[in-house]
């Protein structure tokens, strides 16, 4: 039953030495013509929808660099690119049935994911703090006690922000949101005194805010700057071989650099703001060593 | 209330109805063609499959109905890729898109209460036409389809399309899954320009005049079809 | 590619720190259940009251009556707990807004009267086609007795109106129990939540939503068997089973 199709495409395709060979993501994207990317609402400015409601970012950017290197590796100029809208909280499982096979937007790669899935090397490294209305005048984590927060379901956030409260007894009302939108939602419609998630996402949902002064971000932080990696299926060593490489030479070459400038220092979609957010060090020694490392202290 | 704004909701009408109420509307026509096929089929085999079948269709058609839709919505998300690479003997699990999965959903879970439906109508119609039937050397299948089904859709048509009103509200839910149907794409506006207010009361609208139009034109129905009896 | 099955899942800690990932099972069902009841509480009173103005003479209450049930049952559930959760507190003047959002188990007052409100609308049919299968001589009856109108409807419609309805009632009570899991979209702690926040810290989707499938199916067919024992009990001799 399983030689058929392969057979069939290894007819068809003309070339059978090379379909036998295929084998996980590469075998089913030659096989099927396409290839399925999970994008984000509103991760902004990795993965999120602009004034068309298509979905656009720097992860989307390097997802598209190692989809080039796929259709170049088979050959397969018209790849057809599905785009599955994704969430945190059905990432991981949609990876492992076969729903998705790139993962392109904010997911932190760390020690118990790699578990379940792989990532390719780090594009971005963050850390975990919280934003609240200025009004509030809430700056450190022990100011959060008996309020209700809020952070996005399925995130490391939320994992580290249960786990401080229950350390540290703070009796914080945590609350789940669908998305990231949502979450701040909840703190600009004063459901919730403060969401925690990565600085970076709090700092473009407060400049694409209302009122972005109305906010800040808290000094107090739940993580050291963690890694962001574009996220493929666990054990499926050629694929993840040919996304590192292409993501590689991306990262070394000057196009990567020019990529990050494009999301973080200029205006982008979908009302033109700017985020302004130089490369840490951390990020300058990412680009110039680029490594699919989960641990933190290995960025420094 | 200060600054409600339904210009958000006029210059967004496009996506709104050309993506998201398209997709809702599609999902419930599709769904509710292949939940009434289904639900037929589950009604014919409960009624006159062997004990074991019979058995079989009235356990599937009970566990569904005791669940809530938004659990059934996970469970397929994730596990019809398996079931498909399960079915088809390929090597790893298929890839099913937003729709595909939201679509077969859709049609097993609603298949359960259809079926319930169908086998109300199916013991409505007088075990004498089943024997007539017979006695003119129809098949059971025979009679099944010219004498008793046939009735059953006619007198069960306005409870069928109430239960398919009911299954259109019911399509928002895919909202949990950030799919665009006429609610996701409301609530993706809502969420990125922050106009809530807007947006999910103009959705209430488009919802409540969709669903008061349809279920008056069933009444309508039900009055110009009932079945002289 | 293959699913990696961990039975023990349910008995490791749970990164919440509040106990094993089967507590967070457990204190969703308490949720679910407790949301449950109060929303049926408030769906049985409302349904009923809003059912019986339906049955009433005259035209203003019957109008009534159908306003509210057309405006329940032609919005989808879900977009309802949007409207309570989100756009009514923004319509309410200044502190009453912040008042409501303020609260701090406001998914779960939101939950409850949005679920409540909505089967109260299908509660209301119920009682109101019971009350109207009644054989028109026994209204006529408890005039010609003297009664009032309200103690015609407390002493001798509604009792036998009720013992016709409870079957549909049962399972516009199921539907209660199974609604509530639509309000994890307000931040409800409830089963389905739970069961998903298994899956999202410990990555075993099929383990958890196992687990709340049979959680769901048990209290199923606990309501079941307590409705059918309350049919028996009330049934009222000679008014064979409805």
């Amino acid at each position: 039953m399983r030689f058929i199709p392969l057979a069939l495409a290894a007819m068809l395709l003309g070339a059978p030495a090379m379909a036998a060979e295929l084998t996980g993501t590469l075998q089913k994207v030659k096989e099927t013509g396409s290839i399925a990317m999970g994008v984000r609402d509103s991760s902004v400015p990795f993965s999120y929808l602009d004034e068309q409601q298509k979905p656009v970012g720097y992860a989307i950017d390097i997802c598209y660099k190692i989809i080039d290197a796929v259709k170049k590796e088979l050959n397969l100029p018209n790849l057809k690119v599905q785009l599955v809208p994704v969430l945190s909280s059905n990432r991981i499982p949609l990876m492992a049935n076969g729903t998705i096979d790139l993962e392109c937007g904010s997911t932190t790669n760390n020690v118990d994911r790699e578990k379940q899935v792989s990532f390719t090397n780090t594009h971005y490294l963050t850390a975990s703090k919280f934003v609240a209305k200025k009004s509030e005048h809430l700056n450190t984590i022990a100011e959060l006690a008996g309020k209700t927060v809020v952070s996005t379901a399925g995130t490391t956030n939320i994992v580290q922000l249960n786990q401080v409260n229950a350390a540290r007894k703070l009796g914080i009302n945590v609350v789940p949101a669908k998305d990231h939108a949502e979450a701040f939602l909840m703190v600009e419609t004063g459901r919730a005194s403060a969401f925690v998630m990565d600085d970076i996402i709090l700092a473009s949902l407060i400049a694409s805010a209302k009122d972005p002064s109305a906010y800040v971000i808290s000094d107090d932080a739940f993580s050291a700057a963690e890694p962001y990696g574009i996220m493929v299926r666990k054990d499926d060593v050629p694929f993840k071989a040919l996304a590192d490489k292409a993501t590689r030479e991306f990262y070394l070459s000057p196009e990567g650099k020019a990529t990050y400038a494009k999301w973080f220092q200029s205006p982008i979609p979908p009302k033109g703001l700017n985020l302004n957010t130089p490369m840490s060090a951390g990020m300058k020694h990412a680009f110039e060593h680029p490594s699919d490392n989960p641990d933190p202290a290995s960025y420094n | 209330m200060s600054n409600f704004d339904f210009d958000i909701v006029w210059q967004n009408l496009p996506y709104l109805f050309l993506v998201g109420l398209r997709f809702t509307l599609t999902l419930t026509v599709l769904a509710a063609l292949g939940g009434v096929i289904l639900g037929t089929l589950l009604a014919i085999l409960r009624q006159s499959g062997g004990p074991v079948l019979s058995g079989f269709v009235a356990g599937y058609v009970n566990l569904v109905r005791a669940l809530p839709l938004v659990l059934v919505i996970f469970w397929f998300y994730f596990l019809v890729p398996y079931v498909g690479q399960w079915v088809t003997g390929s090597p790893r699990p298929i890839q099913v898109g937003g729709f595909a999965s939201a679509l077969i959903t859709f049609i097993v879970f609603e298949a359960a209460y259809f079926s319930e439906i169908m086998r109300a109508g199916i013991a409505s119609i007088p075990r004498g036409q089943s024997s007539a039937g017979q006695a003119l050397g129809l098949t059971h299948a025979q009679v099944m389809r010219y004498v008793v089904l046939p009735q059953v859709f006619r007198i069960m048509l306005p409870v069928l399309l109430t239960q398919t009103i009911v299954l259109f509200q019911d399509t928002s839910l895919v909202y949990v899954l950030s799919i665009t149907d006429f609610l996701g794409a409301a609530s993706k506006i809502a969420e990125r320009d922050g106009r809530l207010v807007e947006m999910y009361t103009f959705a209430a609208l488009v919802y409540f005049v969709l669903s008061f139009a349809a279920s008056r034109g069933v009444q309508r129905l039900r009055a110009r079809y009932a079945v002289p009896r | 590619m293959g699913y990696h099955w961990n039975w023990g899942i349910f008995w490791e800690q749970s990164p919440e720190g509040t106990g094993t990932y089967f507590d967070m099972l457990v204190q969703g069902l308490e949720t679910t259940l407790v949301t449950a009841a109060l929303a049926w509480l408030i769906a049985f009173v409302v349904g009923s009251v809003v059912g019986v103005l339906r049955t009433l003479p005259g035209r203003v209450a019957p109008a009534i009556a159908t306003c509210w049930i057309e405006l329940f049952r032609n919005m989808p559930l879900l977009v309802q707990l949007f409207l309570w959760y989100f756009v009514v507190p923004d319509l309410l003047p200044g502190p009453w807004g912040v008042w409501l959002k303020q609260l701090p188990n406001a998914p779960f007052i939101t939950a409850v009267l949005g679920i409540g409100f909505f089967m109260s609308a299908r509660v209301a049919v119920q009682v109101a086609s019971g009350v109207e299968a009644l054989p028109r001589g026994q209204r006529a009856a408890a005039t010609a007795l003297g009664l009032t109108g309200p103690q015609t409807y407390r002493y001798v419609l509604l009792p036998m109106a009720y013992r016709i309805i409870l079957p549909p009632l049962t399972s516009e009570l199921l539907n209660t129990i199974k609604n509530t899991s639509v309000a994890l979209t307000i931040g409800l702690a409830e089963l389905t939540a739970r069961a998903r926040a298994v899956q999202e810290f410990s990555f075993q989707v099929f383990e958890a939503f196992t687990a709340a499938t049979l959680a769901y199916l048990v209290v199923n067919l606990i309501a079941t068997l307590a409705a059918r024992w309350l049919e028996d009990r009330v049934r009222v001799p000679g008014f064979g089973k409805p």
